[in-house]
């Protein structure tokens, strides 16, 4: 492959693989959460809270790729 | 694709001898007067029954993010001295999030130095702006701890004659650093992402499309400020408890292997 190619293909891989991980682990958080909503429902104002910080910590490393795949498409 | 303008860097306007007014800057500055002019008339009018919208919104807005700091601190002394910053981090990131999605930021161009840039740009929309937001909650936090611990029980954290707690404080010392890059970034990607995201969608579909990411984003935006607040909130909360402080905290796990150290007996 030339690497004009690899230009256009690099960004969409960077994004994807970066993009799995975090996706899966958001989807974790948000079931335990559930689990633990269900079996304790007072807890909810204060789990949420929590949720919505550690969702954003896991979604802060697909954020890094997307600014990776950003940088490579765009400087 | 080719229409699209995507720039990843704030792009100069203005430029006064070596000083660049990017459009960000502008920006910035746009949404302090709008604070300062929001807290300036809800300040005029502070009751015990406050009237008009203004200065309702500023209280119920006070008094949110003060329960915030409640749920981590439970002390009431230590939330009325953490306040002003984190309300300061706060709000800011929240109307200059918000401001970048206004229409006329982005669309509104004028011939700045290098051709025809566009007059304003979410100011958190620039790795400089979340930089800088990152190093003043870094560097508070650490102010924060000297005053409410002492310089030196603050520096035993990150210096110790123990081998293996000397490592540990080195770690520390690292993560301080890794703690801006990771505000910085986490920041500017979400709400420079979402300013590509409106673009893409405007460009591919004009007319309707746009309007639920436009609450997409407005979402996002409120979500940033306060996960920056709250991260803040609590490396602060981290920060001002004392290692060797028996009792009254609770202690993590690396908190209460320390608090065994020290407490074995020198023989």
């Amino acid at each position: 492959m030339d690497p004009e190619t690899f230009k256009v293909i690099m960004p969409g891989l960077t994004i994807t693989l970066g993009g799995i991980f975090p996706a899966l682990a958001i989807g974790w958080i948000g079931s335990r959460a559930m689990e633990a909503i269900g079996r304790n429902p007072e807890a909810a104002g204060k789990l949420q809270t929590i949720l919505i910080l550690v969702v954003a910590f896991a979604e802060a490393i697909a954020i890094y790729s997307l600014v990776v795949a950003l940088i490579l498409k765009f400087v | 694709m080719s229409d699209i303008h995507i720039s990843l860097a704030a792009e100069e306007v203005l430029r006064i001898g070596n000083l660049s007014i990017s459009n960000s800057l502008l920006a910035g500055i746009v949404g302090s007067l709008i604070i300062f002019w929001l807290f300036y008339l809800a300040g005029r009018r502070v009751a015990v029954r406050p009237r008009g919208g203004v200065a309702n919104l500023v209280e119920a807005t006070s008094e949110a993010v003060l329960d915030l700091i409640d749920q981590v601190t439970h002390n009431r002394a230590k939330t009325l001295r953490f306040f002003p910053l984190l309300m300061t981090l706060f709000v800011f990131i929240l109307v200059n999030n918000w401001l970048g999605l206004l229409p006329g930021v982005g669309s509104i161009t004028v011939l700045g130095v290098n051709g025809e840039v566009p007059l304003l740009r979410g100011a958190t929309a620039d790795l400089n702006t979340t930089l800088g937001l990152a190093i003043i909650s870094v560097v508070m936090t650490q102010i924060y701890a000297i005053a409410e611990l002492g310089l030196f029980r603050h520096l035993r954290k990150y210096f110790s004659w123990n081998p293996i707690l000397l490592f540990v404080g080195l770690l520390e010392l690292v993560a301080e650093f890794s703690k801006m890059i990771s505000f910085s970034f986490r920041l500017f990607g979400n709400i420079f992402a979402g300013e590509v995201l409106l673009v893409v969608i405007a460009y591919l579909m004009p007319l309707v499309a746009p309007l639920p990411f436009f609450g997409l984003e407005l979402f996002v935006g409120l979500v940033q400020a306060l996960v920056f607040t709250m991260l803040t909130l609590v490396f602060l909360e981290i920060a001002t408890v004392d290692h060797s402080d028996d009792g009254h905290h609770e202690v993590s796990s690396a908190r209460a292997s320390h608090l065994m150290y020290d407490s074995v007996p020198s023989r």
